[in-house]
């Protein structure tokens, strides 16, 4: 067999066996989107709960929390990146990635400091290649985020708000995330989630009906106390399933295109492989006839 | 007799809903009963069960720790970032 063909049969080989990889990799993400969509919806009925008590009671009470006031002067401000623990998912990553740091630049400025929280591997590798700090990283939850982790990220951002500036806290918190708008797109976000601005009626723009007039439980002033950091907690958790979500469609779409690139280099590899068989034989019954023609002579 | 409309809730799923004639919950201020008809009410949830009492006379309980409750128009809802059934 001439080198030429087995180079050429060699490259199909390797492109097959990687299309068998990505095409399982592409069915699996496509089996998990279906999971992680069902739990986005399964939370609906918390947050839908939560954002329901926290507009009643500030509907009712003119309370001026800590959470939702608005600091004279905004000295620093910290980033919540969502990214994921794997790569290959196409641009993922690096859109929610840019999103930051366009998110930075804007922040800095505006003459802040800007501090970072990372979820994700991804998220910790990046800052790591470019040697920058980040405050905490959460890792190893961002395939079926637990309501666990987002309690965690919640809890500290919320301790990081309420701390004063100069013993290291920060006055506004925003996060980043991939949204799933459908199977194909996925939409990098910024929110500002502290402080909370309270604006009514914005979750059920459809629905006219009055709040009642609630009766408070022990009084206003602390169910707000206790309702602010958890409508932040299903915020969060909220963004930790949408980013799930997102990630497995983005690997879905990435890996199917992978599959199909395989798919044009084996098609193409084998017209070579083809071509260079025959030019061997070609080459052969010349050599052959060629030498005949030598004898008879 | 009118009956409350009750559905207990965790962060990531709906734990139990359902039809009830009774919900004894305990606040961080004391035990509060609920029945039908009862003005619209939001509290702090204390450590301690939330017993159900169903029209049939069943009590569902369930753990709904550090969470809190709302009651508008005889619908109940329990909320927690963590509950569940006993």
């Amino acid at each position: 067999m001439g080198a030429q063909l087995r180079v050429y049969r060699q490259k199909i080989r390797s492109a097959q066996t990687t299309k068998k990889i990505t095409r399982a990799m592409e069915l699996i993400a496509a089996s998990r989107i279906q999971k992680a969509l069902q739990r986005v919806q399964a939370s609906a009925p918390y947050a839908r709960a939560v954002t329901r008590a926290v507009s009643a009671v500030a509907t009712y009470s003119n309370v001026q929390h800590v959470l939702t006031t608005e600091p004279e002067r905004i000295e620093r401000a910290a980033i919540v990146v969502f990214a994921s623990d794997r790569g290959l998912a196409g641009a993922f990553n690096a859109n929610v990635m840019r999103e930051a740091e366009e998110l930075s630049t804007l922040l800095r400025e505006q003459g802040k400091d800007v501090v970072y929280y990372l979820v994700g591997r991804r998220a910790v590798g990046y800052f790591a290649f470019r040697k920058r700090a980040s405050e905490r990283a959460w890792v190893g939850d961002t395939d079926s985020p637990t309501f666990e982790t987002a309690r965690e990220i919640g809890d500290e951002v919320v301790a990081k708000f309420v701390q004063p500036t100069s013993e290291g806290g920060v006055d506004e918190i925003h996060i980043v995330y991939n949204r799933f708008v459908s199977m194909i797109t996925q939409q990098p976000e910024v929110v500002r989630i502290l402080p909370l601005e309270i604006v009514e009626g914005v979750e059920e723009p459809g629905e006219h009906v009055a709040l009642p007039l609630y009766e408070f439980e022990p009084d206003a002033d602390e169910v707000l106390d206790a309702l602010l950091p958890v409508y932040i907690q299903s915020r969060i958790f909220n963004a930790m399933l949408q980013s799930a979500a997102s990630k497995h469609a983005a690997t879905q779409k990435a890996m199917k295109s992978a599959s199909d690139n395989a798919d044009t280099l084996i098609r193409d590899y084998t017209r070579l492989a083809n071509n260079a068989r025959q030019a061997e034989i070609t080459q052969q019954i010349s050599e052959i006839v060629g030498g005949a023609d030598a004898l008879s002579s | 007799m009118a009956s409350l409309q009750v559905s207990v809730v965790a962060a990531d799923r709906e734990v139990w809903s359902g039809a009830a004639k009774q919900v004894v919950a305990r606040t961080t201020v004391g035990e509060i009963g609920l029945l039908a008809g009862h003005e619209p009410v939001l509290g702090i949830l204390a450590s301690g069960q939330v017993r159900i009492t169903t029209p049939e006379g069943e009590v569902v309980t369930a753990n709904a720790e550090d969470g809190f409750l709302s009651l508008q128009n005889d619908v109940v809802t329990i909320v927690a970032g963590e509950a569940e059934l006993v």
